[in-house]
This record gives C-alpha cells, sequence and structure tokens, in this order.
C-alpha cells in the first residue's frame, strides 16, 4: 500500500511541479497517439464502410482478415516496422527509425485494423434498407456512404475509443521502432517500463497514474461526445 | 391512357433477377399525370420492380427510357429525378424538418428554397407540429406522413410507393390516403405504387397491372381489370364491388 501511495505522492509532486521530462514525455505520448489514432480513422472509417456497404467476391475473407488485424501483436508490428524502416529495409532511406515517425506509423498500423473491423460491423447493423432508402432520395455513394457513417456514429465513436486506446497503452511497438531515447522518443509506456525495470516504482506508478488520468479524460470527452449523439 | 400524354417512363423487355426469382416485364410505360397501381399476391415481384426502375437493383436485361431516352436507372442523373417511399420508413437521426429537408440538402438547395419547400411539405401531410420533433420518436403513422413529406419535397417526376401505408390503423390510414391522394392530385405527378388494398388502389390509381410470378399478367384501366380480371387474385381483388368501381376522387 505504501509503495501506491509513495506512486500516486510521486505523479501529484511531478504533476505539480511541472517536471520538464515528464511533461515532455506526456506531450509527446499524445501527439504520437493522437496522431497515429487519426491517421487510422482517416484510413479505418472510409474504407470500414466501403467494405461495408460494396457487394464483391472475397468480401468476407477480406473482413476475416481486418478483423484478424484486430489482434495483432504489437511486438509483431513493432517487428515488421522496424525490418521495413531498417537501413537497408525498403523504407530506410527515410531515416525514420528511432523517431517518433516511426512510433506514429507502428501505431496506426496496430489502429487502422481496429477502427476498420468495428465500423464495418457498425454500419453492417444498420438496416439494409436505409442504405437503399438514402439512395432513394438522390444520394451519391459517397454522400450514401457518408450518411451511414453519421447514422452509425454512436458505435463509430467506440471504434475512435478503441482504436486511441489501443495505440496510447501499447509498449512493444513503441520500444522497437523508437528505441525509448530519452527526450526523443520515450513515451508513456516505455519510461513506465524503463522505470520499472529500474526499480524506481514510485516514478513508474507515477507515469502509469499519468497515463490512465489522460486516456480517461480522452475517453470521457468522447463519451461525452457519443451520448450526445444518442438524442 | 398513354396515348395522348406524353410518356415520362418507358420499360422495354426487363428483365430482374433477385435471390433466385426473375422478374420479367416485356413493356410498360407510364405517362404524364398517370398512376399506376401494381397489384399481386407476395412475392409476385412488385417490389423488385420499383427498385429495378428506382434503380436500386441492377436489371440483368432490358432498356428504361426517361422521357424518351434510355438511361441508366442507376445514374444519379436519373435517381435526382425519381423517388421511392419504401414500405417500412426508416427515419434518419434528427427532427422530422431534418428528414424532410435530407433530399433535398444532397441536392445543394439554396436555403430559401429548401425552408420553403419542406414547409410546404410539412403542411401538405400536417405534421408541421412535429417539424422539431425527433424523427425517432415518432409513431407509425407519424413516420409515414414523413416518408411521403420527404418524398414530396423532392419534387421529382416520377413517384414510386412499394405499399406505402401497409400495416396501419385504418383510420390514420383512411387519413394518409386522402393526403396522399390530394398530393397526388395537386402536383399531377406521375406515380407507381403496389398496394394489398382493393379500395386505395381503385381511389388512387388511373390503371392497374396485376403481377403474378413476376409477370404482368394484365393491364388495363379499373373497369377493365374489374370486367375481365385474369386470374384468381384479381377476380378475388374485385369480386364484391357490387357494380363498377368508383371513380377517382
Amino acid at each position: 500500500m505504501e509503495l501506491i501511495a509513495n506512486g500516486v505522492n510521486e505523479a501529484l509532486r511531478l504533476l505539480v511541479s511541472l517536471d520538464p521530462e515528464v511533461l515532455g514525455i506526456t506531450a509527446l505520448s499524445l501527439e504520437v497517439s493522437g496522431v497515429a489514432t487519426l491517421l487510422s480513422l482517416l484510413v479505418g472509417i472510409p474504407v470500414g464502410t466501403a467494405l461495408a456497404l460494396c457487394d464483391f467476391p472475397g468480401k468476407r475473407l477480406l473482413i476475416g482478415l481486418v478483423n484478424t488485424g484486430m489482434g495483432l501483436p504489437p511486438v509483431v508490428v513493432g517487428l515488421f516496422v522496424t525490418v521495413l524502416l531498417w537501413r537497408s529495409g525498403p523504407l530506410g532511406a527515410f531515416g525514420l527509425l528511432y523517431t517518433p515517425a516511426a512510433i506514429i506509423i507502428a501505431q496506426s498500423v496496430l489502429a487502422t485494423p481496429i477502427v476498420m473491423g468495428i465500423t464495418v460491423a457498425a454500419v453492417q447493423q444498420l438496416p439494409k434498407s436505409l442504405h437503399q432508402q438514402i439512395l432513394a432520395l438522390g444520394a451519391s455513394r459517397g454522400q450514401a456512404g457518408w450518411m451511414l457513417m453519421k447514422e452509425a456514429r454512436l458505435p463509430i465513436l467506440a471504434a475512435v475509443m478503441a482504436g486511441f486506446g489501443a495505440v496510447i497503452s501499447e509498449v512493444g511497438a513503441a520500444i522497437m521502432v523508437g528505441g525509448n531515447i530519452k527526450g526523443h522518443t520515450r513515451v508513456l509506456t516505455t519510461a513506465t517500463v524503463l522505470e520499472t525495470s529500474k526499480g524506481n516504482f514510485d516514478v513508474a506508478i507515477a507515469l502509469g497514474l499519468i497515463l490512465l488520468a489522460f486516456t480517461f479524460v480522452i475517453n470521457l470527452a468522447l463519451t461525452q461526445l457519443q451520448q450526445r449523439g444518442k438524442a | 391512357m398513354t396515348g395522348e400524354r406524353r410518356l415520362v417512363l418507358e420499360v422495354k423487355g426487363l428483365r430482374v433477377r433477385r435471390n433466385g426469382f426473375t422478374l420479367e416485364v416485356p413493356s410498360l410505360a407510364l405517362a404524364e399525370g398517370d398512376i399506376l397501381a401494381l397489384i399481386g399476391p407476395n412475392g409476385a415481384g412488385k417490389t423488385t420492380l420499383l427498385m429495378a426502375l428506382c434503380g436500386l437493383l441492377k436489371p440483368a436485361a432490358g432498356e428504361i427510357r426517361f422521357r424518351g431516352e434510355a438511361v441508366d436507372p442507376a445514374s444519379l442523373r436519373y435517381r435526382r429525378r425519381i423517388t421511392m417511399v419504401f414500405q417500412e420508413p426508416l427515419m434518419l437521426r434528427g427532427t422530422v424538418a431534418d428528414n424532410v429537408e435530407a433530399g433535398l440538402k444532397l441536392r445543394g438547395l439554396g436555403r430559401a428554397e429548401l425552408r420553403e419547400r419542406v414547409e410546404e411539405s410539412l403542411e401538405r401531410f400536417q405534421i408541421a407540429p412535429l417539424a422539431a420533433r425527433s424523427a425517432q420518436s415518432l409513431s407509425g403513422g407519424e413516420a409515414r406522413r414523413v416518408s411521403l413529406a420527404r418524398a414530396f419535397a423532392l419534387e421529382p417526376e416520377v413517384l414510386f410507393l412499394d405499399e406505402p401505408l401497409m400495416a396501419l390503423d385504418p383510420l390514420i390510414r383512411k387519413h394518409i390516403v386522402r393526403d396522399l391522394e390530394g398530393a397526388l392530385s395537386h402536383s399531377r405527378l406521375p406515380a407507381v405504387f403496389t398496394t394489398h388494398e382493393r379500395r386505395e388502389a381503385l381511389r388512387l390509381a388511373d390503371r392497374i397491372a396485376v403481377l403474378e410470378a413476376g409477370r404482368i399478367v394484365q393491364e388495363g384501366t379499373k373497369e377493365e381489370l374489374a370486367r375481365r380480371p385474369p386470374n384468381e387474385f384479381s377476380e378475388s381483388f374485385f369480386d364484391d364491388l357490387g357494380g363498377p368501381p368508383p371513380a377517382r376522387c
């Protein structure tokens, strides 16, 4: 109990004292995970909607692959992104390995199937006749997709929360492609791992609590948005 | 009926396949102001025909001509000149007014014209007091009215109605039929509608086409069909009229 109490005290102290290192780590975490979530939304929601609405051979297989992607192990994604970005790898020329951009890429790869898979389910659960009724109102295919996305916004906002939750909390890929470099690629999860391995439990607990607090605040805001859309 | 007035819609050699069912319509025509009722037993192909005419089902063969020109029924250009009211009116999130203006917004109508058309349509179907109400909280009858108002607000050149008043209380149904009849009469809009209700078919339609197992087995005026019903279904549809069918109000 004392360990936890010390952790909470340390968290408060680090926050109140505006510890520059903690602030930097927190800001980078939010930036990296925010951009990765945004990228996954930009790809996952439109593609998921199109996948739900279009009929083509192999559609079930493709949805199966997307659903499988929802459970991608972060370390496997980290491994593949590392290989891709490695100096002699296909994208090595860009020099992205061990940069925040590499973490964004890896986290986007993790979050996109989650957002896409939930979007497919969200749009498919709408009555089929709704799509036809929207088309009968004179909607283009794109307009119909947009209107259906709006109709499914409650579960789609759940997809946003799930996508953000997956990236803000993952550690394997971030360590592998980011390298946990102090002041450069160290984020809340990788810093927590490091402090734990060093036996600095109070700092690790403090970082963990900060991570939880930010995750809670962001999800609370998204939930407010979601529940407002229920009316 | 159609010879003296300009044809709006012509169907030639239409074949539509849907879930193992095949609909074949060698020819069908609709002129300005025509109101055609499609009757027939369940599974005869009424909804399939309407969906094909609305571009919601791709025909396997045949041609649809709109005002003399062959059209791709799935094209946006054609779909924006017609509309369809469905058996089950599904409301979009938002208010009743949001729903009625949805199709107009898709067409990029100016705010003033949009408001005018929405107000007119709400008034016509007596749902103006519901304009600000959530469309998810409507009764069945109110939702049917919104669905009709949403279609009429678009001022389509042809209106398709697929059993638009199914499963409604008889009194509410009667009132909505009256409003629908008024709207059709006022707009002189050519329409095709499906129904199982004899009185509605006789009251609203100029012509009736009888479908059976994916074929139109007879098409003609109400009087023609009442005199020579083509099958048992039509016979029962007309059998207790006790005289010539009532003239359209």
